[in-house]
């Protein structure tokens, strides 16, 4: 069985290796029967690599502890749900997994464009084959997922089964990270598309914007995924890991978050390329950074470079990584350098208070912030480099540049889209400013009056509402103007409108998304927290709150045992309907203890607590905490999820333009087919 | 060309803001990271916010309530540690890990930690490693 693994993945490597030189040559020498060879073998290739998916699905399901990867993570009575997902739970398995989805990124990306854009395909093969080649060879050659355990015996080496594997990380034995890794991984793989077609740009010297209108969905679908990883990656932190937070800049975190905020800025700035044909070398740095980002978070967290919670342990990993990234680096910086001068831009920059300087401003701040992370979290690598002395920076230093970052982030959100394009009359301005700087300060004063005065908690309050209105006056005016020239009530107008355009009105929603992110996150300026050691009977009492002990229970079953306290809840005073039961558990076969976090969430304030032992064992270690918001970071996580999903259906006009496009393309093709089969009969009667 | 210019006098003020906001979020929270072995070579190792890896020493966990102290080698160095700080421990701290511990090592020679971080994988890593081995003989 682990036979036909292993041999699907050095197939994989061969049809790889051919895509990348039959298209090569192919678009070198003007062939396109080697082209449509190659296209064949990005087919082939996906099926190779599914086959190799399929073996180590079935091996992990049919508890194969022969092979190693099994062994290592799954045994016997892991729930099937979390087998099927060992597949990407260790380092083997999860380079295999990235290849996979890179291949079915690649088998729709060549299905949907062959035709479309003969000229560039052929270099979009390339470049997705290339990095696929890569992957193939990390499997092959120092991280095989088929690889068998054997013990010497007598007359040689003797094929070796475990009686159970080691199973899987009971921290990762949750729902909610089964597929974060899933929805990161598409996220970091889905960049590819737009990278290769840039390079395909490049190459071919198609320096129009056609490289970014085919690829504008395939980047707001990785931007998408990735936004969702990160989020899910939060989401487990705080519900899991039972320090009360949910963002710890942990290297881990970072590697997700560098790629996500360069993508972010590549996707603002490629507006300005299509409106006004400006920045477009601006545009090719930010993919290539997004693309080499990707990779780099991958090697980030699969090489334990930098030491972190998540560290898996050094390997020989690295070394292939950090010559991958130099080549990607390396060619396409190089490529960019040749084609510069077909770069140029088409227009300049009129003024500072336009759609165009805000989002110049958008992306240098995303930028800054990308850099900040960066900088911090590859701080203990460069200091060692140039100092020989590891210094390590802590959360401190990424809060202090982030705070004012996202400030001013939150700010462009709100004025950018309202600015004209070029150059912003006072007068527009005042029209369009009036009302959301107004109600901002207006909220601003209330809260103030009502006891808030942390500096940036305001201003992050104050410029969530001033976004937030704009936001809203956006649609309204957009829905009451199309009323009135069409008819339509209110509700059919604002649908239509945001039909007609549905990624601007989607990224309104994405915004507003973020707006309430911004707000739940900035509500842990007003966390608190206490301990206590708490015996039956007794109180504790953390902001609002009070906590009382009723009980301290023991239980014990075959997978793990644990211990509990009930506490009962009063709120102002008044007794609450539920308690909170929160849990320490053992579990037996791994040996590793787990914290149950109970947690009773409101829109106002999440009340958080952890049990962890007891004191002569009759008094709980309780340790509580008082999140304010933090139910808005999820909630505008999924708004975000539903305004991208609104900026991926195509606009109406557009899908229109698009249906005739094709019928005409149809056309083409047809009369040319038409056209050669006449040529060939001639041929053949002459 | 006027725009471009006010854009980029903005834009070097944001840089110049970041830069020094860096440069103090930095100052205040670097410490230096050290194995326990480097540690004891370290010239003046007393007056420097410090992380320090090392496996935990099987059997000196010690938790009195919410009181912890225990033991952290590297290359047969042993040093002591007691935790100070407020957070929970991570669920993954148990015997023989290899943890990471953040915070200054005092005169009498005992690490006060203010946090602590445990690297999860390990166990698992290391269990395979065996098998690897025994694969190799």
């Amino acid at each position: 069985m682990p036979e036909i693994g292993n041999f699907s993945i050095i197939l994989v490597f061969v049809f790889s290796a051919y895509a990348v030189l039959a298209s090569l040559i192919g678009a070198k020498t003007d062939n396109r029967r080697l082209i449509r060879s190659a296209e064949r073998a990005v087919i082939i290739n996906f099926a190779m690599i599914t086959l190799a998916v399929v073996t180590l699905w079935t091996l992990l399901l049919t508890d194969s502890f022969t092979v190693a990867y099994v062994s290592a993570h799954s045994n016997r009575d892991l729930p099937f749900f979390y087998k099927f997902s060992s597949l990407w739970a260790g380092q083997e398995g999860s380079l295999m997994f990235w290849g996979w989805l890179l291949s079915i990124y690649s088998i729709f990306c060549v299905l949907q464009n062959r035709n479309r854009h003969r000229a560039m395909m052929p270099y979009v093969i390339v470049v997705l084959m290339a990095t696929q080649c890569f992957f193939s060879i990390l499997n092959l050659f120092v991280a095989n997922p088929f690889t068998t355990l054997a013990i010497a015996g007598p007359g040689g080496s003797q094929a070796f089964a475990p009686p159970d594997g080691n199973g899987l990380n009971p921290l990762l034995q949750y729902p909610m990270m089964v597929i974060h890794p899933v929805m990161l991984y598409l996220g970091y793989v889905g960049f590819i598309v737009p990278f290769a077609f840039a390079m395909a740009a490049l190459a071919t010297k198609q320096l129009g914007d056609t490289w970014i209108k085919t690829t504008r969905r395939w980047t707001m679908v990785a931007w998408f995924f990735q936004s969702c990883g990160i989020l899910l990656g939060a989401a487990w932190a705080y519900h899991v890991l039972g320090w009360g937070g949910y963002w710890g800049w942990d290297p881990v975190e970072n590697a997700s978050l560098m790629p996500w905020l360069m993508g972010t800025a590549f996707l603002h700035s490629v507006m300005i390329q299509e409106k006004k044909g400006m920045l477009k070398v601006w545009n090719m740095v930010l993919i290539i950074c997004t693309f080499f980002l990707c990779i780099f978070g991958t090697f980030l967290t699969r090489s334990g470079v930098v030491s972190s919670v998540h560290a898996f342990a050094q390997s020989a990993i690295g070394t292939y990584f950090v010559i991958f990234l130099s080549i990607v680096l390396a060619s396409s910086l190089t490529l960019l350098f040749d084609r510069l001068k077909y770069l140029k831009s088409e227009n300049q920059l009129d003024s500072m208070v336009s759609r165009e300087s805000s989002f110049l401003f958008n992306n240098l701040i995303l930028l800054a912030a990308c850099f900040a992370v960066f900088w911090g979290t590859m701080f203990p690598v460069i200091s060692e480099a140039v100092k020989g002395v590891k210094i390590t920076v802590g959360a401190p230093y990424f809060n202090k540049i982030n705070f004012p970052i996202g400030l001013f982030l939150l700010f462009l959100t709100g004025v950018g889209p309202l600015f004209a394009w070029r150059h912003t009359s006072l007068k527009s301005l005042r029209k369009n400013f009036l009302m959301p700087v107004f109600l901002g300060f207006a909220v601003g004063v209330v809260l103030f009056a009502f006891g808030i005065h942390d500096f940036y908690a305001l201003m992050c309050f104050m410029l969530c509402v001033f976004v937030t209105t704009t936001i809203v006056a956006e649609f309204y005016k957009g829905a009451k103007a199309r009323g009135r020239s069409s008819g339509e009530d209110f509700l059919t107008a604002l649908i239509n409108l945001t039909h007609r355009n549905t990624r601007r009105y989607g990224g309104y929603v994405i915004h507003f998304g973020i707006v309430l992110i911004f707000m739940g996150v900035a509500g842990a300026a007003f966390n608190k927290q206490v301990k206590a050691d708490m015996a039956v009977g007794e109180r504790a009492h953390i902001g609002s709150y009070t906590l009382q002990c009723t009980d301290i229970q023991n239980d014990d079953n075959p997978n793990y045992s644990s211990q509990r306290a009930l506490l009962a809840v009063y709120h102002n005073g008044v007794k609450q309907n539920y308690t909170l039961r929160p849990e320490q558990r053992f579990y037996k076969a791994s040996g590793q203890p787990t914290t149950e976090v109970a947690l009773h969430t409101s829109a106002v304030e999440d009340l958080y607590v952890v049990f962890s032992g007891t004191v002569n064992s009759d008094k709980a270690i309780i340790q509580a905490f008082v999140n304010p918001l933090v139910l808005w970071i999820w909630i505008g996580g999924l708004v975000v999820v539903f305004g991208t999903v609104i900026a991926m259906i195509p606009s109406k006009g557009e899908m229109e333009r698009r249906n005739a496009w094709e019928t005409e393309w149809e056309h083409i093709i047809a009369a040319r087919e038409e056209e050669l089969n006449q040529v060939a009969k001639e041929r053949t009667r002459a | 060309m006027k725009g471009k210019g006010k854009f980029i006098a903005g834009a070097v003020i944001i840089v110049a803001a970041i830069a020094w906001l860096a440069f103090s979020g930095f100052n205040e929270s670097k410490s230096y990271y050290k194995t326990v072995d480097e540690l004891m070579a370290m010239k003046d190792p007393h007056n420097v916010r410090l992380k320090v890896a090392g496996d935990v020493v099987k059997g000196t966990i010690d938790r009195q309530g919410r009181h912890l102290s225990f033991k952290i080698q590297q290359k047969g160095i042993i040093v002591p540690v007691n935790y100070v700080g407020d957070e929970t421990l991570p669920d993954t701290f148990v015997d023989g890990v290899q943890a990471v511990v953040e915070g200054t090592y005092d005169q009498a020679g005992v690490f006060q930690a203010d946090k602590i971080q445990a690297k999860c994988a390990s166990k698992y890593q290391a269990k395979q490693k065996a098998y690897e081995t025994q694969n190799k003989t």
